[in-house]
């Protein structure tokens, strides 16, 4: 119940989400990480359940969820956007099956008050890995993002690349989890993205924009909260909306 | 000297034949035009020559100091992310030295444009970024896949000038997509005439009305243009 605790966790995780949301907009790709968020929601409800870490117990979900999609991809060849629809839905039903509906409030919107030493530290090592391991292969995910046919010209393996960026992704929705509930992560990756790319005008403002966004909406949130009472969760999302919209105004 | 043969090439996509049955072969130096109306497998054949695509038959590139430089028809994704020309560049391995030169080369040596964005660019600065991009690392051949829609290049210059100039400058081989009849006789020295079979292959004079209206569906008057 340690507020710089709640603050530093939070900012770990809108910083590594915001700069992972810079690569997504290429391909259709917030489109995943939003059913994958919806996907952690069985997991959060057995981590609730048995209390353990949310985070541990979201992420065997979301590697459940990439795989039943591509799955069902392979198999039926239906649009990955259906697909997805359909293991959401399941993700969520199965979720409140089990879950005793005083704790829905942790697994929809969140909880990051509740967050002690061993989330942070968890935090801190995941983000350092996505952030390094993103930097390294910036210039390779993103002309992979743009067109993997000349990627794969310049002898980039766009297969390995995508499996990188998911997986860098699904860790980032577990992680998403702690500060927004299994149904906003997506917001948590995508809104800061958006936001910064009103405004930027080379790819370095980009991601300098979409890390302050989101984590001053993060800090903004979590401390309002503290004040209002309202989950952290729900005004982050709401922050985060609210500078989209601004920046839509001042959009040149 | 052979630089490359294509023997019995086909492809499939999703259970559906594009291509089939396809010989011929590019020598170092030349131009090599593929012809054909929309939904030929123009464009399938040079992805499919890239190795972006499964085939069957033979594809062989000469093994030696092979170089290749890519100018797909369009890249509808960059206009989502707030990438400059510079920044574009660097997603190449390129020194500023290499990417002003080609860029000067290409009649783009103004320094503003390296700061616009990809997404800003008119349709013809945008070719010529792709162009120049696909120079960077010196290239011997160059697969170049025109845009559907004419694109206007300004008036010092059509693309068809810029890459007569790369041809002698560079010594580059290349295999040039295109809709444009007259391109063939200005600037080619051979010419693959494809609608999902091949058609044709040979030198452009070789080339008549009655393959051409084969080619479109007898539709096509040939103006021959001579300069």
């Amino acid at each position: 119940m340690n507020i710089a605790t709640s603050l530093l966790t939070g900012v770990l995780i809108s910083s590594a989400a915001a700069y992972l949301g810079t690569l997504m907009l290429g391909r259709r790709m917030a489109l995943v990480a939003g059913p994958l968020g919806h996907l952690t929601l069985p997991g959060i409800a057995l981590a609730l359940m048995y209390g353990f870490d949310v985070t541990l117990g979201a992420f065997p979900f979301v590697i459940l969820g990439i795989v039943l999609i591509w799955l069902f991809e392979v198999r039926t060849k239906l649009p990955v956007e259906a697909l997805t629809a359909i293991v959401f839905a399941t993700g969520v039903a199965a979720a409140f099956l089990f879950l005793p509906i005083e704790q829905a409030e942790a697994a929809l919107v969140g909880d990051i008050a509740m967050v002690g030493t061993f989330d942070l530290i968890l935090t801190a090592v995941l983000s350092a890995i996505i952030f390094s391991i993103v930097t390294k292969n910036y210039r390779k995910l993103l002309l992979t993002s743009i067109s993997e046919d000349l990627a794969r010209v310049q002898g980039i393996n766009s297969k390995k690349h995508n499996l990188i960026y998911l997986t860098m992704v699904a860790i980032v929705v577990a992680l998403g989890v702690k500060l927004v509930g299994g149904l906003m992560t997506a917001a948590l990756v995508a809104i800061p993205a958006c936001s910064a790319r009103n405004l930027s005008r080379n790819l370095l403002q980009d991601r300098l924009l979409a890390i302050g966004f989101g984590v001053g909406s993060c800090m903004l949130g979590i401390v309002l909260s503290q004040i209002s009472g309202h989950p952290a969760g729900v005004l982050i999302i709401l922050i985060n909306a609210a500078i989209f919209v601004m920046t839509a105004v001042f959009k040149r | 000297m052979r630089i490359l043969e294509v023997e019995d090439l086909s492809v499939e996509l999703e259970g559906e034949k594009i291509l089939e049955n396809l010989s011929f072969h590019v020598d170092e130096g030349e131009v090599l035009t593929i012809l054909g109306p929309n939904g030929a497998g123009k464009t399938v054949l040079l992805r499919t020559l890239l190795g972006l695509l499964p085939y069957r038959g033979k594809i062989r590139w000469k093994k030696k100091d092979l170089r290749i430089g890519y100018v797909p028809q369009r890249l509808p994704f960059i206009k989502d992310f707030p990438l400059t020309v510079k920044e574009f560049f660097r997603l190449k391995e390129v020194s500023e030295r290499e990417m002003h030169g080609v860029l000067s080369s290409l009649l783009m040596a103004d320094p503003s444009i390296l700061d616009k964005k990809m997404g800003t660019l008119s349709s013809g600065q945008f070719q010529r970024v792709l162009v120049a991009y696909a120079l960077v690392g010196s290239p011997n051949v160059l697969l170049f896949d025109e845009p559907t829609a004419g694109i206007d290049l300004g008036a010092e210059e059509t693309v068809y000038d810029l890459l007569n100039r790369l041809k002698m400058k560079r010594k580059i081989t290349i295999l040039l997509v295109t809709h444009d009849i007259a391109v063939v006789y200005q600037f080619a020295t051979h010419c693959l005439c494809l609608n999902k079979r091949m058609l044709c292959f040979g030198t452009p004079r070789e080339i008549n009305g009655t393959l051409l209206s084969e080619l479109y569906g007898g539709k096509v008057k040939i103006y021959e243009h001579r300069h």
